[in-house]
């Protein structure tokens, strides 16, 4: 019986694009459940055109680009789709229900496993899922690989931070780019073991530090936060964090997987918050405005908030934030993407607030008050 | 030579200009419509402005450009400064009212708030995805009570109990107005009605959770019409400001930090009559296809964007 399904031909398994995250999976679907893994082509237009056609019209955009990459991945000759979702609450949890039958009415056969059946307080019921990509794998397998996806997270998102943080000052264009892209390819090849892990990280921290950079005295700081695959992923956000860099901004994003997914207090959060929200307003709402609201207590220069259009936990969080912004007297700007083509509205609000901050931050340098420093501008 | 700078500012529906010298004096000013082409505009408006302009005492040494058009106007003008509208427009007023503390900006096609505090903005809003209470807008609606758009603030002033229509969202006002029509609600009132809807559909959406505080001032094509500037009126309590000059507010914010950004590039009138050629292509390099957008002059490539890698840059 066994000998048997060794034999089966191993399956083709992909994911969708989502920021650098997609490497995690090609890892675990290749060492720990041995299968194949197709990976989906890079999020383009015709991505977006895919998605934008099959989904319904008012979905949240993450919906449309990660139903595109399925259908392209499944072009590019996936056999075998997974989609995430679990506990939140939010239109995420009916991602993975509403694709499988949209991908399966457009005549595809395949095989759907969707993360969200599974729950975090059964780990019983991920074997379950697992066996629908590999019915014969190794659990030895499996959790080997797993902490080793574990250390790899938590290196990739530190990483990501220190290029957000630092690639505003660096003297040459994309350094930071080309080391982070550098360090992915290291990981995917990486042995699977956390040490090895860990060692690839501490040289790409290495190599990061020594990358010429000049950071001013005052640099603005500024915090990035919002719905949680918009923040993250570069196509979704029009390569926001990019943008800012080249006005030399430092980013500051909590969000990110290994954060939210690992070391996440809710009850920290609403305390910090108490103030402000006296319950929780979905998903990452909470995170969010306690993120903010440290942020404007330290005294940064701004906050950036990145949503997909529609986003109803995010559009709650908007007065809270108006709030903070009106109390801590720090600027906020509020994006809304969907599937829109041109760059020039978000360039012109972008460098208006841009403008906004530097001249204030000018000012108060100069004399301490706005009010005061007026009259030198 | 005297020095002069030049400001210039395209917007959707309308495209301005001013010359100042170095004293921030306005020269000569000049405002038109762009009718779908920015190219053809800037040339109207350069000759325009030449006529007004003494060349044997001035030269223009700097150019600024603002507006949705800045980015392909400022290539073709070689200009020192290409600047948001947002940031050219509070320069521009704090210039001429150097002690205002809110602006209101309504447009052909997009709206704004700045907050300034001690003539530096600490705050500002734009309305994003939707083109409601704008000028575009009431133009419409003009078009369909058959009524010039110059005449319809006057006519909604003439009003003394404007008829409710919403102001959520132009779909929602529109079939509002068709019904408004249709049973008989006097033109004076539909007009005063919409006048209130733009105003609220501002104050409810751009101007949400800022704090309004005088003074006021009240600018763009639409600060023209006289009943939405009665309508901000009654609903801030406050005194609205609209100057003669108020729609060059963003031409000359852009000639001033044309101004102050101390480079001087070379301007020459004549830039009108040369031949400059737009061609937009998919780059086709990669499923992505960027719009690489390349602008000649007399046939030599003088600038070009719109891809998102390197290898959709266009080759000269």
């Amino acid at each position: 019986m066994k000998k048997k399904k060794q034999n089966e031909p191993k399956r083709n398994v992909s994911f969708s694009q989502f920021g650098s995250y997609n490497l995690l999976f090609e890892y675990f679907i290749t060492h720990g459940l041995e299968q194949n893994y197709v990976r989906p082509p890079e999020i383009t237009k015709r991505t977006m055109e895919l998605g934008n056609r099959n989904s319904p019209d008012f979905v949240c955009s993450p919906f449309k680009f990660t139903l595109g990459c399925f259908l392209e991945a499944i072009e590019a000759g996936a056999d075998t789709i997974v989609q995430v979702g679990g506990v939140v609450a939010c239109r995420l949890k009916y991602y993975g229900s509403m694709q499988k039958k949209i991908i399966e009415d457009l005549g595809y056969d395949i095989r759907f496993v969707n993360l969200a059946e599974a729950s975090r307080e059964d780990p019983r019921s991920f074997l379950a899922l697992f066996r629908k990509i590999n019915p014969d794998f190794s659990l030895v397998k499996i959790l080997r690989t797993g902490i080793t996806v574990v250390a790899m997270l938590e290196a990739l998102d530190r990483v990501q931070l220190t290029v957000s943080k630092n690639a505003g000052f660096e003297l040459r264009d994309g350094d930071f780019d080309r080391e982070f892209r550098r360090f992915c390819g290291r990981l995917l090849k990486s042995p699977n073991d956390p040490i090895s892990v860990y060692r690839i990280y501490r040289e790409t921290k290495k190599n990061m530090r020594a990358i010429p950079t000049d950071v001013p005295e005052h640099p603005l700081r500024i915090a990035v936060i919002g719905e949680y695959y918009t923040v993250m992923d570069d196509y979704s956000s029009h390569n926001i964090e990019k943008k800012m860099a080249k006005y030399g901004m430092r980013v500051e994003r909590w969000m990110n997987v290994s954060h939210t997914l690992l070391h996440y207090s809710a009850p920290k959060r609403r305390k910090i918050i108490r103030d402000y929200v006296q319950y929780d307003m979905g998903v990452t709402t909470t995170s969010n405005v306690g993120f903010a609201l440290e942020c404007a207590k330290k005294g940064f220069d701004g906050i950036i908030q990145l949503k997909s259009f529609g986003c109803t936990p995010e559009i709650d969080a908007m007065p809270v934030l108006r709030s903070i912004s009106s109390d801590y007297d720090i600027p906020i700007l509020f994006f809304s993407f969907d599937c829109q083509n041109a760059d020039t509205g978000i360039e012109t609000r972008l460098e208006a607030f841009y403008d906004m901050i530097r001249l204030k931050k000018e000012a108060q340098l100069k004399s301490g008050a706005p009010e005061r420093a007026a009259a030198a501008i | 030579m005297k020095k002069a700078y030049l400001g210039v500012d395209v917007g959707s529906i309308s495209t301005k200009g001013v010359i100042i010298d170095e004293n921030k004096k306005i020269l000569a000013g000049e405002y038109l419509y762009t009718k779908g082409d920015p190219m053809n505009a800037v040339r109207t408006l350069l000759r325009r402005l030449e006529q007004q302009f003494d060349a044997a005492e001035r030269t223009v040494v700097a150019v600024g450009t603002t507006g949705s058009a800045r980015k392909l106007i400022g290539a073709v003008l070689n200009a020192a400064v290409v600047k948001n509208e947002i940031t050219a427009h509070a320069i521009g007023t704090t210039n001429i009212h150097p002690d205002v503390r809110t602006i209101f900006e309504i447009g052909g096609q997009d709206s704004k708030i700045i907050i300034l505090r001690g003539g530096v903005v600490t705050d500002y809003a734009m309305n994003t995805l939707c083109a409601a209470g704008t000028g575009a807008f009431i133009s419409n609606q003009a078009a369909r009570l058959d009524i010039p758009v110059e005449e319809f603030g006057a006519i909604a002033m003439r009003s003394n109990d404007p008829t409710p229509i919403a102001a959520r969202c132009t779909v929602f006002a529109e079939s509002d107005l068709v019904h408004k029509v249709q049973i008989g609600c006097s033109k004076e009132d539909i007009c005063a009605g919409l006048c209130r809807a733009v105003v609220l559909n501002y104050l409810n959406n751009v101007a949400k959770g800022k704090k309004i505080e005088p003074p006021i001032v009240f600018q763009g094509g639409v600060s023209k019409n006289i009943g939405v500037v009665r309508a901000f009126e009654n609903e801030t309590g406050q005194e609205i400001i609209v100057d003669e000059n108020g729609h060059l507010a963003g031409a000359f914010g852009a000639a001033i930090l044309a101004m102050r950004s101390g480079e001087e590039r070379p301007f020459d009138f004549a830039v009108t009559e040369m031949d400059f050629k737009i061609t937009g292509k998919s780059c086709g390099r990669c499923a992505n296809n960027c719009e690489v957008i390349r602008v000649f002059r007399d046939g030599e490539m003088i600038d070009s964007w719109g891809n998102r890698c390197e290898r959709g840059a266009a080759k000269a």
